[in-house]
């Protein structure tokens, strides 16, 4: 999954879409996996990043992660060809 | 370097909360680099805040409504011309803008500079032909339709040519969602009390609401266009909040309609983008609108534009503004002396 390059976001988790003028607010977490996805790593990169870091492991972290993903596409901020 | 000094009348100046677009125009003109202003406010009302802002007008006058006939407006602004040699005039109500065309000619022999659409550009893009309009420029519009009663509507969804929802709109302005005939039949009542006859029905896009603010030369080019979308609503529907977009489709559908329709003067393009990311024109306002200072914030002095293109000066087209500017609109009590308001509706001047 692609995120739109022309979104702008912030260290502080403040995430703009130029094209709706839409803005949302991502906890710490949200900030890093949408960094993560925007540099281009693949789930399993993800996942091995996250389950490394905080005490989660693969299974519960995808569970959410789907759902995150899942919530970027409906607010349309991956690219349309996706 | 020295500033050109203009007279500039103009009018809107219902600063309200469903506002003109005077104060916001004035605005962006008195934060010209090269054009000194002498503001000639022009008002319907008394209670329209725009006189009483002396940091933005310099003096007020009163003028007939337009519905009282073009002598007497003329002879109003004859009147108002022999005092402040305008040279200028923004007249920025709807339902002025068609008497000014009509005067346009009259204006320029005494010296006064108007900037405004053709008779026809103006008709054509009324609310109620719209889908004619549609269909002449290749412009995706929303079925539209006159009504003079409320029979018409309750046909037109017989018929199965308009289903529910559908938006009963005003002419000049208002539009309301209707949900049944019940809701239509208030909303039609409602908008021919206000605004006449005939009412507007309108198929419902379902979709986001974007605007765009531009100015065409009236050679088919666009000196300047931003796009924008209305973050906080008021229950008028009015933008009391809103955010510059990046979206190349809409400038490329507003210099599409400049292009074809060669329009002259500022105009709003009010569009629905719906989530198949279609763009549908449901109207065009011939002026600039109320939030045009945000394009000015945003780059683009679109109000200074205007009043040289008025003047017959060149003007460079604008490719750039900023995205993700905002306004945030704000209400504030002015405290003014009885005196004013007296000078005002006794005297017709401030």
């Amino acid at each position: 999954m692609k995120i739109k390059k022309s979104l702008a976001i912030s260290e502080t988790g403040f995430v703009f879409d130029p094209s709706t003028g839409d803005s949302y607010t991502l906890n710490p977490i949200g900030l890093e996996i949408l960094q993560m996805l925007r540099e281009g790593n693949s789930r399993e990169e993800i996942t091995g990043t996250v389950t490394q870091a905080y005490d989660v492991d693969a299974m519960t972290f995808e569970r959410y992660y789907f759902d995150f993903l899942g919530m970027l596409k409906q607010m349309q901020l991956v690219e349309t060809d996706e | 370097m020295n500033k050109q000094k203009l007279t500039i009348a103009i009018s809107g100046l219902n600063n309200v909360d469903s506002p003109g677009p005077g104060i916001p125009v004035i605005r962006g003109i008195r934060e010209s680099e090269d054009i000194e202003p002498r503001i000639v406010g022009l008002a319907y009302e008394n209670l329209e805040p725009g006189p009483y802002m002396h940091g933005y007008v310099d003096k007020t006058y009163k003028l007939p409504y337009p519905s009282e006939g073009v002598d007497p407006l003329m002879e109003r602004i004859r009147y108002i011309h022999e005092r402040e040699k305008i040279d200028v005039l923004i007249p920025n109500f709807d339902s002025e803008i068609f008497v000014f065309i009509k005067l346009a000619d009259k204006l320029g022999q005494l010296g006064i500079h108007t900037f405004l659409p053709t008779l026809s550009q103006f008709e054509e893009r009324h609310k109620s032909n719209l889908p004619q309009y549609g269909e002449k420029y290749d412009i995706r519009v929303p079925d539209s339709r006159p009504v003079t009663s409320f029979g018409e509507i309750e046909d037109l969804v017989r018929q199965g040519k308009f289903s529910w929802p559908l938006l009963v709109k005003g002419k000049f302005y208002d539009a309301y969602l209707a949900r049944n005939a019940e809701q239509a039949r208030i909303y039609f009542n409602s908008v021919n009390a206000k605004w006449g006859l005939p009412v507007i029905v309108q198929e419902f896009i379902k979709g986001t609401e974007v605007n765009v603010v531009a100015l065409g030369d009236g050679n088919g080019r666009t000196i300047g266009a931003v796009p924008m979308r209305k973050q906080y609503i008021t229950d008028k529907g009015k933008a009391w909040g809103g955010i510059t977009l990046d979206d190349p489709s809409m400038l490329e559908f507003t210099h599409h309609v400049m292009s074809v329709t060669h329009w002259r003067g500022g105009m709003e393009l009010e569009l629905i983008r719906t989530p198949q990311n279609e763009l549908y024109l449901i109207e065009i306002n011939p002026r600039l609108p109320a939030w045009v200072y945000l394009a000015v914030a945003a780059g683009q002095n679109l109000p200074v534009a205007l009043v040289k293109l008025a003047m017959g000066q060149d003007v460079p087209v604008w490719t750039h503004y900023d995205i993700g500017k905002i306004f945030i609109r704000y209400s504030y009590d002015m405290i003014c002396d009885l005196d004013a308001f007296r000078k005002l509706s006794t005297t017709g001047e401030l």
